[in-house]
């Protein structure tokens, strides 16, 4: 192991889903708590902690602290929509790449249970009726609903929609095929939030959020935390041999935003950013989507997931349909992806799912997946994305020893 | 006594032929709605107004059946491309069901009553219609 390699110590989630009992600190703590204890190291031995909770009021990494360890380390609070996590564990890797430190603490945490739905409305601009016009666009009223749609399945739905538009072959039963497969990978996830099994036709008669996502394909709402302990190549090598063996190497952190491209301020363009990052993560990890053993990848709803078949390279341009339908990323298929049941099944307690999927990969790199264990999984790709936007890849590997 | 129309965004032009403008980046030409600070595409910071056709084709679509308190369901939200500038709107003058909404249907732009505010003032919306 190259001394500036960056390793996952250590790493949690909490079990993802309702706990009307716990807070975010008592959710966060538990997580960290148990990825220093998978680490064998403890609060002593971070030199930075980077923490996200994107509907929190800010300060939560000091809040966690303050019930798991108080040792003035410097706190970097985050926050980056649903990339926060996948930010927070790029921001502990870039202190030890800085050289200031040689251990780090990732954590994110969200109490989402029964938020319902996010995006679009807003306030009425005054009490009293009257059109007077304000703002950067010169609106006189509230225009979610007027012109266009803000709401995230509604944004996602236009997603998969115009990749449809460009290829072909977008179907509503194709998008709900896709989360027909990811609610079947979930059966195996005793972490996921719904672990329930769901046929087509349920699937498509549920209820009907924005088409064509129904409420099954659109991303759970629960509440998690997940926390990852990140080492140098340096330190690792002093540490333990069974410390060094359960050791995943992060070979690609990347995180991107979106360049300009014509229409991204109209409809958020979560591809060319997302396109971006892969091929930076597959050129600093030195492998390329056929060497993937498994993807996690942001399927906030159905028909997010197609297009990022593309965008993460995993298909052809504009095969993403044929690729899914091919069966290539069912967990028996030549690309497995989201095998933990994905955003639609596991949940998404938004700060906490980019360090969760990256859990999931080590887990299987780890050789500790139990029955949803990918057999002989060396590589994964971890991505996330914030509409906004912001989008976080990780490739990880096996250890070598 | 005429009633004073204002539009629901300062970017639809009303009047006799109602049509929307945008700020188009004199550098580059990349092309924007809202009140601008620079180009998002090049840094540049000097714009000019640009009329967009009123003419297009459905890009990206979807029925909303569920919404924020208080917006009215269920609505067609579309991306239109105006001869190459992208618009979001809502789809007018028709049912908003899977089978009457088409990717790459043409449509074109249409003004509506949003209603009269407390000042005898109307605001005016648009949409687009199929063509």
């Amino acid at each position: 192991m190259a001394s500036d390699d960056i390793y996952i110590l250590g790493i949690n989630m909490t079990k993802f889903g309702k706990y009307p009992d716990k807070d975010t600190v008592d959710l966060a703590a538990e997580a960290v708590i148990a990825a220093l204890a998978d680490g064998g190291v403890t609060m002593r031995d971070m030199g930075v902690l980077a923490a996200g909770c994107l509907m929190g009021q800010g300060g939560i990494g000091q809040q966690i602290q303050k019930q798991v360890g108080q040792t003035g380390i410097p706190v970097y609070n985050v926050s980056n929509a649903c990339a926060t996590g996948a930010t927070a564990l790029r921001t502990a890797i870039m202190a030890i790449k800085a050289g200031e430190c040689d251990m780090g603490l990732a954590v994110g945490v969200e109490k989402l249970a029964g938020v319902g739905l996010l995006g679009g409305g807003g306030s009425p601009k005054s009490k009293s009726k009257e059109w007077t016009p304000s703002g950067r666009f010169g609106s006189v009223t509230n225009t979610d609903g007027l012109l266009g749609t803000a709401t995230m399945p509604g944004t996602f739905a236009q997603v998969g929609m115009e990749y449809g538009h460009k290829y072909g072959g977008a179907t509503f039963e194709l998008f709900a095929k896709i989360s027909e497969k990811n609610h079947a990978h979930s059966t195996l996830n005793p972490l996921a939030a719904y672990t329930k099994r769901m046929s087509l036709e349920e699937i498509m008669n549920d209820i009907m959020i924005s088409y064509p996502n129904t409420r099954p394909m659109c991303s759970a709402n629960c509440d998690g935390a997940a926390a990852a302990v990140v080492v140098s190549g340096a330190k690792l090598r002093t540490l333990s041999k069974e410390q060094q063996r359960r050791a995943i190497k992060v070979s690609a952190s990347i995180l991107t935003s979106d360049p300009y491209q014509e229409a991204c301020q109209v409809l958020p363009d979560v591809n060319t950013l997302t396109r971006i990052a892969a091929k930076q993560a597959y050129e600093q990890a030195g492998v390329s989507p056929s060497d993937l053993d498994l993807v996690e990848l942001h399927d906030c709803f159905a028909t997010a997931e197609l297009v990022h078949y593309d965008n993460l390279m995993l298909c052809e341009e504009g095969g993403a349909v044929d690729f899914f339908n091919s069966g290539a990323t069912w967990r028996d298929g030549s690309t497995p992806v989201n095998v933990s049941g994905g955003l639609e099944s596991k949940g998404h307690p938004i700060a906490a799912t980019g360090i969760a999927n990256i859990w999931e990969v080590c887990h299987h790199l780890r050789g500790e997946a139990g029955p949803r264990q990918i057999e002989g999984a060396k590589v994964g790709m971890a991505h996330v994305i914030g509409l906004g936007s912001a989008c976080g890849i990780h490739i990880l590997e096996k250890s070598a020893l | 006594m005429t009633v004073t129309q204002v539009p629901l965004v300062d970017y639809l032009v009303l009047g006799d032929s109602p049509h929307l403008t945008a700020n188009e980046c004199t550098a580059c030409g990349a092309r924007f709605f809202d009140r601008r600070n620079a180009c998002a595409s090049c840094f540049a910071t000097d714009f000019k107004k640009v009329k967009i056709a009123t003419d297009g084709v459905v890009r990206s679509f979807t029925i909303v059946t569920f919404a924020a308190p208080g917006v009215p369901v269920p609505f067609a939200a579309v991306i239109v491309d105006c001869g190459g500038t992208s618009v979001r709107a809502n789809l007018v003058n028709v049912e908003p069901t899977p089978e009457t909404v088409t990717l790459g249907m043409k449509v074109r732009l249409a003004t509506y009553s949003l209603g009269t505010d407390d000042n005898g003032t109307e605001a005016i919306g648009f949409g687009f219609e199929p063509a």
